[in-house]
């Protein structure tokens, strides 16, 4: 097996924690985000498709969910910056029985909200939310968004009938949105006992009915911490934005190669800025032109400008999947998203130059960023 | 009686590095047999079957010498003695 590089790391520095199908590997740097450490691979021939960092209540804890093919999906966490993990006896993400369901793989590990300290959340495949209330040790399925009546309906999309995207709202306790592939948006109001769809101006491009009650790909959904009614969303087919909590989306592709791509950011203050990485269709999941472009709104989605200074612009014909792309909290916000082809960039300055931070990584799939507490 | 289990990949840091597991009791099928191993070693079960205890697609088990798959599966039987391995399936990319 390969060898293990270790990083240190101290409070203030910025981490990079990238997931993909053949490990994970955790970059950090200072706050200048000018030189990056790497270390890694950790869990070496497994897939890590979600991957995060929990940095409340005193805790510097990472989180990754390794995923072999031989072995199952399990959680593992690290309190010393990846030089040891736990290896738990049982699993602690796993579907009840009565579910007659199986889990496929975790693909999302999020700490909760500062006032719920000790609160996690993990969407896994088949679709579904875990829980844990005491900082990750033990999980419990949301029982009701696992027995809501669509749930029958629901079609997987090419990366599995997976939840991918989860969203406690910043400032309303009992609302969390979640989406699936290809279920579209869910709400809950009450703490997850109830889940409504939630999809209203949202295309499925793929179904005779265009605009269905649920049933859309939703890719990535991004919310404001400053601004939680204002969210952005990169739909397969689709770029939007609401004002009202996701009650109705806007189409604000105004000014992109295309509306098609997996990855949507915002900006950790300011709620008009956000970033995607447009491909070219579906039916060819590639950069338009050859040319590796992210695009950054700062007007709410009424125009996107290419920001492809430090980019490959020939021949590059890149990946990148919905969980691989992230922005941190420092001023000027800095900007990192990996490719499938293992190409990782860094920006610190809100996408305005960017640089290599590592070319040779396995296929990326999951890239999160965070400032150690 | 015993069971020997042969076992490989991770699974023998889980046992104490162990490569074989010897268990001094006696089982009339491998469904009998494996909840003895879960008991020896706990961190074998939900590596080696699913929630639904189904035997992982990528894994094998063989019973001295024959894949459980060309046999009867969990309710193959085993014997007094019997060889049991657990080895990952040819698999990945």
């Amino acid at each position: 097996m390969p060898v293990t590089q270790h990083i240190d790391a101290k409070r203030g520095d910025v981490l990079v924690l990238v997931g993909t199908m053949k490990g994970a590997f955790i970059l950090v740097a200072d706050a200048a985000r000018r030189t990056w450490e790497l270390g890694g691979p950790y869990f070496p021939g497994s897939s890590v498709y979600a991957i995060g960092y929990d940095g409340r209540a005193g805790r510097r804890r990472l989180w990754a969910a390794a995923s072999s093919m031989h072995w199952g999906s399990l959680l593992h966490s690290s309190d010393d910056f990846g030089r040891n993990w736990t290896n738990p006896e049982e699993a602690t993400v796993k579907f009840p029985q009565g579910t007659g369901a199986a889990l496929a793989q975790i693909w999302q590990i999020i700490p909760g909200r500062d006032f719920e300290p000790d609160t996690m959340y993990c969407g896994v495949e088949p679709a579904a939310l875990f829980v844990s209330r005491d900082a990750g040790e033990t999980w419990s399925l949301d029982e009701g968004l696992w027995n809501h009546p669509h749930r029958e309906r629901w079609m997987p999309g090419g990366g599995g009938l997976c939840l991918h995207t989860i969203l406690p709202d910043p400032v309303e306790p009992q609302r969390i949105r979640i989406a699936v592939s290809t279920a579209g948006m869910y709400v809950t109001e009450d703490g997850g006992a109830n889940w409504r769809a939630s999809n209203s101006g949202v295309r499925a491009e793929f179904l005779p009915d265009k605009h269905p009650e649920f049933g859309q790909c939703v890719h990535k959904v991004a919310q404001s911490q400053q601004r939680p009614e204002r969210m952005f969303l990169q739909n397969h087919w689709g770029l939007y934005r609401t004002d009202d909590r996701g009650e109705n989306w806007l189409d604000v592709a105004n000014g992109v190669p295309s509306d098609f791509g997996f990855p949507v950011v915002i900006h950790p203050r300011d709620a008009d800025r956000a970033w995607i990485v447009p491909l070219e269709a579906d039916v060819f999941r590639c950069t338009p032109e050859g040319k590796l472009r992210v695009y950054r709104t700062s007007d709410a989605g009424a125009s996107w400008e290419p920001m492809a200074d430090g980019l490959p612009q020939h021949d590059a014909y890149e990946t990148v999947l919905r969980d691989a792309m992230s922005v941190d909290t420092l001023a000027p916000a800095g900007v990192y998203f990996g490719t499938r082809s293992g190409k990782l960039f860094g920006s610190p300055d809100e996408g305005q130059t960017w640089t290599a931070l590592v070319d040779g990584l396995p296929p990326i799939v999951a890239v999160k960023t965070a400032i150690v507490s | 009686m015993a069971l020997n289990f042969v076992i490989s990949g991770p699974l023998r840091e889980l046992a104490g590095n162990r490569g074989e597991v010897r268990i001094d009791r006696s089982a009339s099928s491998l469904a009998e047999a494996l909840p003895l191993l879960w008991a020896e070693c706990p961190a074998f079960r939900d590596r080696v079957v699913t929630e639904l205890g189904e035997l992982r697609p990528h894994l094998n088990i063989f019973v001295d010498g024959e894949n459980i798959r060309f046999l009867d599966g969990f309710s193959t039987a085993v014997r007094d003695g019997s060889e049991i391995v657990i080895l990952p399936a040819l698999s990945g990319g």
